[in-house]
């Protein structure tokens, strides 16, 4: 019975692992390019509140997936611009304005959710599982890693995406250029606030469509507060990766695994108190963000404002 | 520039701070007074009773902030409207020292009677009762009236939501095929530990090699997580599943899609998935709150402990019509029910 190493519980921990890790990966590549450039946006689990109650609004009321998607992503850039406005234009704390962003989502999805909707839970047939052809039919595997929906695929290839954007092309190199030095970016003729505009309001887009990913594909309803600390986990994600989308990608699935892990564990009635079992992916995560990020350096200019004025 | 920067900052902050603090607390509905209507049959007393609730969760939860809402509600109507009993509420108080706030200023406006309704505002509510003598205050779950630390006006009341939780696991066990069921609970304290431990028990009573599954989220409100622990509860093989907390709306969804059957605790769970929904227990507080209401009318504003129970009506099995439940199932439900009633059956043996 309380077999953990058997098939079925391997290959339920990694189906339930990528599901759980899909929020996570927008949420976590979003955050990266904004501190890549230098900005910490700490209000993503606001962004992610207000993507998942208007992606979920839209989709409800057009009866189209996909505008609710797009709706998400929208409401994601105005909060982006938002941040941006605040942190790069008018230079506040990040740290503060960060937290007031999260509290300002907070309170806006639960008000538009008690009047919009009424505060009923409601759900809506959400995204369903597109089974990729050929993939899905290798055996054991096939099933657990290519019958899933379109919002889980499009996570998992942001992360090459991202990879490229970042390392690849002249943006991504003003983007790094930014967060490193952006005394000497602008010395070269980057447009600094241009830059940390474009990659909050990206961070901004993507956190709410992490939203629309839990209220459109993987939970497909809204409740107050859905995200409960998701997007918190997510900024920590991107230190965990050391600013990098694949390590983000690492940081994700090693973190929703054992949170897998951990409900498996309960499932087999191997005994360990349910209240520790629930801290074994938090526990572990703490633990890798002390050992593996002396080993990265974050961008040297992180939540640092640039001021052109002054310098 | 640098304060300047800052000021702008904690302007942003204390923005945010007004729109998350007016959102959720949904200030005490403002009652509009009643249209006078012509010839009440009652005359009506010339001040209406006024009384408080704070709640943890949203009023349409599913769970337990709105069994308690609607049981007001019914308790209003029955005493003739809003003309003779005002209801103020304040939902999405997860927030203990802001529930606190709520406590203390629903007693210092005058109301007549005040709920706490989550077991996480005890302790505030201990300290806050004593300073205002003339109000009633009541909250749970809990059976702690505070009367060893000398508090007079603090009633208690508790679910034993173990109960209904004995009697769906023996409905849950007899409709399985796999012969796994699966329970999604959230934190393993208080309510949802009595209905998660019932369950297991009337699992095992009504068929002894059945497979009981448990998991706990660690939290109230992490509906990604309890979506999840339903995915491995299903993996597992279990074709059965139940699970409390306003979370498990995101358990729900998946019994769904796969087709599996869910059985709801606190409130009729049955509008959220209609084909899913096999049965709930509902909690009925209006016999607590009329006898709450009743001893503050005779001057008996604390000390009683109550409790919910298949006995005393308190507790209700409703069963949802669009899932059918073969008849002898309901019968040896009803029999659960019975031998509860009459002490024959222990929900909770060890």
């Amino acid at each position: 019975m309380s077999d953990l190493f058997s098939l079925t519980v391997l290959l339920g921990i990694l189906g339930t692992g990528i599901r759980l890790a899909t929020p996570y990966l927008y949420a976590a590549i979003g955050e990266t390019f904004s501190q890549r450039s230098g900005v910490l946006n700490l209000g993503v689990e606001g962004i992610m509140l207000m993507g998942a109650l208007s992606g979920f609004y839209m989709g409800v009321t057009t009866g189209n997936l996909w505008i609710g998607l797009l709706a998400a992503a929208f409401v994601g850039l105005l909060m982006g611009l938002m941040m941006a406005f605040v942190s790069v234009t008018l230079q506040a704390t990040q740290g503060i304005s960060g937290i007031g962003l999260h509290l300002f989502g907070l309170g806006l999805s639960t008000l538009l959710f008690k009047t919009m909707l009424q505060g009923r839970v409601e759900s809506i047939s959400g995204f369903q599982p597109i089974r990729i052809p050929l993939l899905a039919d290798i055996p054991y595997l096939g099933e657990v890693l290519f019958n899933h929906n379109i919002m889980v695929y499009f996570a998992f290839l942001l992360v090459p995406v991202a990879n490229f954007v970042l390392n690849k092309t002249t943006f991504g190199l003003s983007v790094r250029a930014v967060g490193q030095n952006p005394e000497s970016a602008d010395s070269l003729g980057v447009n600094v606030n241009l830059v940390r505009y474009t990659t909050v309001s990206i961070g901004g887009i993507l956190a709410g469509i992490a939203g629309a990913s839990l209220s459109l594909a993987l939970i497909n309803l809204f409740q107050e507060n859905m995200t409960s600390g998701i997007g918190f986990i997510a900024v920590a994600l991107v230190y965990f990766g050391g600013w990098r989308p694949w390590g983000v990608l690492a940081g994700a699935l090693l973190f929703s695994m054992v949170n897998a892990l951990q409900l498996w564990i309960q499932v087999l009635g191997i005994q360990i108190p349910s209240d520790i079992a629930v801290m074994m992916p938090y526990i572990l995560t703490i633990l890798a963000l002390a050992f593996a990020v002396n080993r990265t350096r974050a961008p040297a200019a992180l939540t640092k404002a640039f001021n052109r004025g002054e310098n | 520039m640098k304060t300047k920067v800052f000021q702008v900052g904690v302007l942003f902050l204390l923005l945010a701070f007004f729109v998350s603090a007016c959102a959720p607390a949904a200030t005490p509905a403002p009652q509009e007074p009643a249209p006078q209507e012509p010839a009440p049959q009652e005359p009506a007393p010339a001040e209406p009773l006024k009384v408080a609730v704070i709640m943890p969760s949203s009023i349409t939860d599913y769970a337990f902030s709105q069994s308690f809402y609607e049981g007001l509600k019914i308790v209003q109507e029955e005493m003739g409207g809003e003309g003779n009993m005002e209801i103020a509420f304040s939902e999405g108080m997860f927030n203990v020292p802001d529930a606190a706030a709520a406590i203390r200023d629903y007693a210092a406006t005058g109301y007549d009677i005040v709920f706490a309704h989550g077991s996480q505002y005890g302790t505030s509510l201990a300290q806050i009762a004593p300073d205002f003598p003339e109000t009633a205050f009541a909250w749970g779950t809990s059976l702690d009236t505070f009367q060893a630390q000398g508090v007079t006006n603090v009633h208690a009341y508790q679910a034993e939501a173990q109960e209904g939780g004995f009697v769906m696991g023996v409905i849950a066990a007899l409709m399985s095929e796999s012969g796994v069921l699966g329970i999604a609970g959230p934190v393993e304290a208080g309510d949802a530990k009595l209905y998660v431990d019932g369950f297991a028990h009337g699992a095992k009573y009504a068929r002894p090699d059945v497979t009981v599954n448990i998991t706990y989220t660690g939290s109230f409100s992490d509906v990604s997580l309890m979506a999840a622990a339903a995915n491995t509860h299903i993996s597992a093989g279990a074709d059965m599943l139940t699970g409390s907390s306003q979370s498990v709306v995101g358990a729900i969804g998946v019994a769904k899609d796969n087709g599996a059957y869910w059985f709801g605790t606190q409130w009729d769970q049955s509008p959220i998935a209609p084909e899913t929904v096999v049965a709930s227990q509902i909690f009925d507080w209006t016999g607590i709150i009329k006898d709450i209401i009743d001893s503050a009318s005779k001057g008996v504003l604390g000390g009683k402990a109550y409790t919910l129970t298949f006995k005393n009506e308190g507790l209700v099995l409703k069963y949802n019509d669009a899932v059918p439940v073969p008849d002898e199932i309901k019968a040896a439900a009803a029999d659960a029910i019975q031998g509860i009633m009459d002490g024959e059956i222990d929900p909770l043996p060890y």
